[in-house]
């Protein structure tokens, strides 16, 4: 990449994605993870941090936690265990965090993106290891109230979350959005989370540094930590101008990785800036050691194997599958797979109530697809399900009306919801009968013989004319069956 | 009546003494004995007369009983009671009452035991003496001017002084088995995850456990069947069965018992020799008794407290770290302005609470882990003693491949004076020689009392097993009880 009169640049991209896991309880107790209770509603002696209290680790989060690994290539160790980092903060009340340091339970993945420039081309993106930990609860500052007062709410305290680490392989902001949808699609995939970023199940950090070429010498930027964003766009935004904002200051101070330690910034949405948080990245010692009130937890070989098997599909699978099954094309079946399983699961229905997944497929990623966007809704909360929405696209495959019409029955039923049948008797769509159509067509051609002529000397499309003064005569008459009809008499005349 | 928990059971399955008699005798006794023993951090006597009204409630009507019906019971400070103030000891935890009960705790009640109060201790347990305890000193029956060890000393010192025939103590170095043969009374250190420390306030995790201590082999056994078992709350405890300890102890014979005596212990510098002689004469007991008697050494026992002394702090600096002052807790009333302005609000809450909650012991054991844990020092201190920790366990079960149980002392000394050591924490450890070496390999272990010194003083043996070999340990102490009268002994004005 090279800036407008500038250096060639090369940006480094390393993400750090926490991802919560979907269970019903937290890591160490049986407190719900449900989000959005009032808070300090869901804790326990084990999640404050009471005295006495002791974790037990819940199963459940491993099984996910192997699953995830598995879905971004990691190797599964068979020996995993806890360690304890420690630091003091207040939403933090045991004054540590229970993590994994030196034996994370996946290790040394990749994810497979497209090629920024050439999307024919894909690109490995490298794992360095997902490790599981316990959540700490929120910190709300309120210094409006003119004195700083801080509430803390701990419901969050001890949610499972799996931390991804990447190499430091990513080199734009768009590929970064690459590497996160297509994380994000695996696991949602999988069930393995949520990843709401609105609701912090997938939170992203970005280490950002650039290599400048001057004059054939590389010279690295010092590495920005970004913290904060919190969403998919705010990642893409915050790289991009961090991107330029470490060119200037190294246009204006000339300083490099050598004279200056990691920062951490935090990105400011509503300016669309990067902010200065913490100076000196002071190397934290965290004095990480094993934690004694838990066991190592030896992961066989069987039970790797068993969450292999309970993968499913992966998202190359399922485009190769939705292409063969529904005669896609490899294009189409990205874009709906991408969307993740919501949307895969209503193209299936729709497609196979409709029977003709190229229809179903072009129809959901423009009708369906603008009308969610319009209304910032998801597929679960759309008003025309997947069995109606295959039934409306059979009737068009099978003459009933066209698409026009179709779009009018599409709209009644995003505004009423309903059947299709509902909508065609509200509508007043009638499907007319064949000698009615046949009385018409012979009307119109009593009426306008020249066309007869001009179609036995060769020219078909002058029935065209006669099609549009049909639907006028009556808006029920299918033109499919108007121009048959028509060619039918003309041949017979 | 109140230096057995067999007889406290007999009186009432007669009829001659109700549970409520009983529970009131107890609490006059720890009354009177609190200005000079000061054994106790917090008695509450209409709990107690409660809970032993409901066991003659239960006897009135037929009701099945457990098996500490009636029976006062004395429970250390550093386990969680719903009903009473956990404190540890410590200005951090004045007042703190948790709002669940450790799962002993649970288990007593479960046992129809009358929980009598709190016992007093070294703060957070750190100590050998109980000298460290904010609630002041306690003192030992057999002599007012010295400890009764520690760091479990309000336990042993409770039962020595006849308020309750049973307590329960804790050990992470030897807190149970010092105090006991300082005070004269039997204790027993469980295998590691024997016992559930749910709800045990951790000094050191890897350490901690949960044991009896009592009068009477017979009645620490009937104490550890009721708190023994797997308990999921606790990841550590483990999932096997518990044999029924007493009936290990219906026929006792000790022929085809070989005991490995620890003779280089004797011969450490600061023993007393009345401390080796009790140990001699002891070998002569087991051996009349039928027990084969062979000599053996662990060879990296020398390594056992400076191994001790890094894993124990460095667990506890984490394991302390949630008293911030946040939460629950100290925390400083007012902040100093000068610390506020320079470490801002949040940071100065935490120094100052911690610096007001915790004494001097814990700090320098927060202080000293920390330190061992951190970046740079880890290989050299904490990961070495790992290694150490390791060869311990190593030397143990090479020598339990040659014999079944290992005798030697359990502390250099007798009681010594109040004030002697505290002030100098080296000579404070060394009270831990012989007993740390039981918490790094996890295993078992029994302190007996074994004669009174030329001072007056109790004198103790300790025997040590395999991993889960409690019957043997109870089996074995049964059996040096029935050649001995030491665990009769009482202290002077005993029955007053």
């Amino acid at each position: 990449m090279t800036l407008s009169d500038g250096y060639p640049t090369e940006t480094i991209i390393g993400l750090e994605v926490h991802v919560q896991l979907k269970t019903q309880t937290k890591l160490f107790c049986s407190c719900s993870t449900q989000f959005g209770a009032p808070p300090n509603t869901q804790v326990c002696p084990v999640c404050l941090g009471l005295p006495g209290a002791l974790p037990v680790m819940n199963e459940h989060a491993i099984d996910l936690a192997i699953q995830a690994g598995l879905a971004i290539d990691c190797s599964i160790p068979p020996m995993t265990k806890w360690d304890r980092k420690q630091y003091f903060y207040p939403d933090l009340p045991k004054g540590y965090q229970i993590s994994q340091f030196d034996l994370p339970i996946c290790a040394d993945g990749f994810v497979k993106i497209t090629d920024d420039n050439d999307p024919e081309k894909i690109r490995r993106i490298g794992i360095i290891r997902a490790h599981l930990e316990e959540d700490a609860g929120k910190s709300m500052h309120d210094e409006a109230s003119g004195r700083s007062d801080s509430r803390i709410d701990l419901n969050r305290c001890g949610t499972p979350l799996l931390e991804i680490v990447s190499q430091p392989d990513l080199r734009s902001a768009n590929e970064a959005k690459n590497y996160l949808t297509e994380l994000k699609l695996r696991m949602t995939l999988l069930g393995v989370s949520d990843c709401e970023m609105q609701e912090g199940s997938l939170r992203v950090d970005a280490n950002v540094n650039l290599h400048i070429d001057v004059n054939g010498e590389k010279i690295a930027t010092p590495i920005a930590e970004i913290k904060n964003m919190n969403s998919f766009r705010a990642v893409e935004h915050a790289i991009e101008h961090e991107i330029d904002r470490q060119y200037d200051v190294w246009e204006e101070t000339g300083k490099t990785i050598k004279d200056e330690s990691k920062t951490t910034r935090g990105w400011d949405d509503a300016t669309g800036k990067t902010f200065l948080q913490r100076e000196k990245e002071e190397s934290a010692d965290y004095r990480y050691f094993p934690d004694p009130d838990l066991l190592p937890i030896r992961v066989p070989r069987e039970r790797v194997d068993a969450a292999k098997a309970s993968l499913g599909e992966m998202p190359a699978e399922l485009c190769q599958r939705l292409q063969t099954q529904y005669g896609i094309k490899l294009y189409d079946a990205n874009v709906i797979v991408n969307q993740g399983r919501e949307l895969i699961e209503y193209f299936e229905t729709a497609a196979t109530t409709s029977g003709d997944g190229k229809r179903t497929s072009s129809w959901i990623q423009q009708d369906v697809m603008r009308t969610l966007n319009e209304k910032q809704i998801r597929i679960a909360d759309f008003a025309v399900s997947a069995d109606q929405l295959g039934e409306l696209l059979q009737r068009v495959s099978r003459g009933d009306f066209d698409n026009a019409r179709a779009r009018d029955v599409f709209s009644h039923l995003i505004k009423n919801a309903g059947t299709v049948e509902d909508a065609v008797k509200a509508l007043g769509i009638e499907s007319v009968d064949s000698s009615e159509i046949e009385t018409l067509c012979k009307e119109l051609l009593d009426a306008n013989p020249q066309v007869i002529d001009d179609v036995k000397s060769g020219k078909k499309q002058a029935v065209g004319s006669l099609i549009g003064q049909a639907k006028k005569k009556n808006p029920n008459a299918n033109p499919k069956q108007v121009r048959e009809t028509l060619l039918q008499l003309i041949e017979q005349a | 009546m109140l230096d057995s928990a067999l007889e406290v059971l007999r009186l009432q399955s007669r009829g001659e003494a109700t549970a409520v008699e009983i529970a009131a005798k107890a609490i006059d006794k720890i009354e009177a004995s609190q200005g000079s023993i000061n054994a106790f951090t917090h008695v509450d006597r209409e709990l107690a007369l409660m809970a032993a009204e409901a066991v003659d409630q239960k006897r009135r009507n037929g009701e099945p009983l457990g098996p500490l019906a009636g029976v006062p019971v004395a429970v250390k400070d550093v386990l969680c009671t719903k009903d009473m103030p956990t404190t540890c000891s410590s200005n951090m935890l004045r007042g703190f009452r948790p709002p669940y009960d450790a799962t002993v705790v649970e288990k007593l009640r479960q046992s129809d035991a009358v929980i009598v109060g709190k016992t007093n201790m070294d703060e957070f347990a750190m100590g050998a003496s109980t000298e460290t305890s904010a609630y002041g000193v306690t003192r030992n029956p057999w002599d007012t001017s010295r400890t009764p060890g520690g760091s479990s000393g309000g336990a042993t010192a409770c039962v020595a002084a006849g308020t309750v025939p049973l307590s329960l103590g804790t050990d992470t170095g030897g807190s149970i088995r010092q105090p006991a043969g300082f005070c004269g009374v039997t204790g027993l250190k469980p295998t590691y995850g024997r016992v559930s420390r749910y709800g045990l306030v951790a000094f050191a995790s890897s350490l901690d456990q949960v044991g009896p201590i009592g009068w009477s082999v017979q009645d620490i056994a009937l104490l550890l069947q009721c708190i023994a078992g797997y308990e999921p709350r606790d990841s550590t405890s483990l999932n096997l069965e518990v044999p029924d300890y007493q009936a290990v102890l219906q026929s006792i014979d000790m022929r085809g018992m070989k005991i490995g005596v620890l003779r280089n212990e004797l011969d450490v510098d600061g023993v007393d020799d009345a401390v080796r002689d009790a140990v001699l004469s002891s070998i002569d007991i087991f051996r009349d008794a039928g027990a084969e008697m062979i000599e053996i050494s662990l060879p990296h026992s020398s390594y056992w407290v400076p191994t001790y002394y890094v894993i124990a702090p460095s667990e506890a600096s984490s394991n302390l770290s949630r008293y911030d002052g946040a939460h629950y807790g100290h925390r400083v009333p007012q902040l100093d302005p000068e610390k506020a302005e320079s470490l801002g609000p949040l940071v100065a809450t935490y120094c100052q609470s911690r610096a007001e909650g915790f004494g001097a012991e814990v700090k320098r054991r927060i202080m000293v882990g920390t330190y061992a844990l951190s970046e740079g020092y880890a290989d050299q201190y904490y990961n070495q003693a790992l290694k150490a920790r390791r060869l311990i366990k190593g030397d143990y079960d090479a020598a339990f491949s040659q014999v079944d149980l290992l005798l030697g002392p359990v502390s250099p000394t007798t009681a010594f004076r109040l004030g002697d050591k505290i002030d100098d924490p080296l000579q404070m450890y060394l009270c831990d020689l012989f007993t740390v070496g039981a918490n790094l390999a996890g295993i078992p272990a029994i302190s007996l009392p074994a004669g009174i010194d030329a001072a007056g003083l109790p004198l103790a043996i300790q025997l040590q097993a395999p991993p889960l070999a409690e019957t043997r340990l109870l089996f074995a102490g049964a059996a040096y009880q029935a050649e001995t009268d030491f665990h009769k002994l009482r202290p002077d004005n005993f029955g007053s």
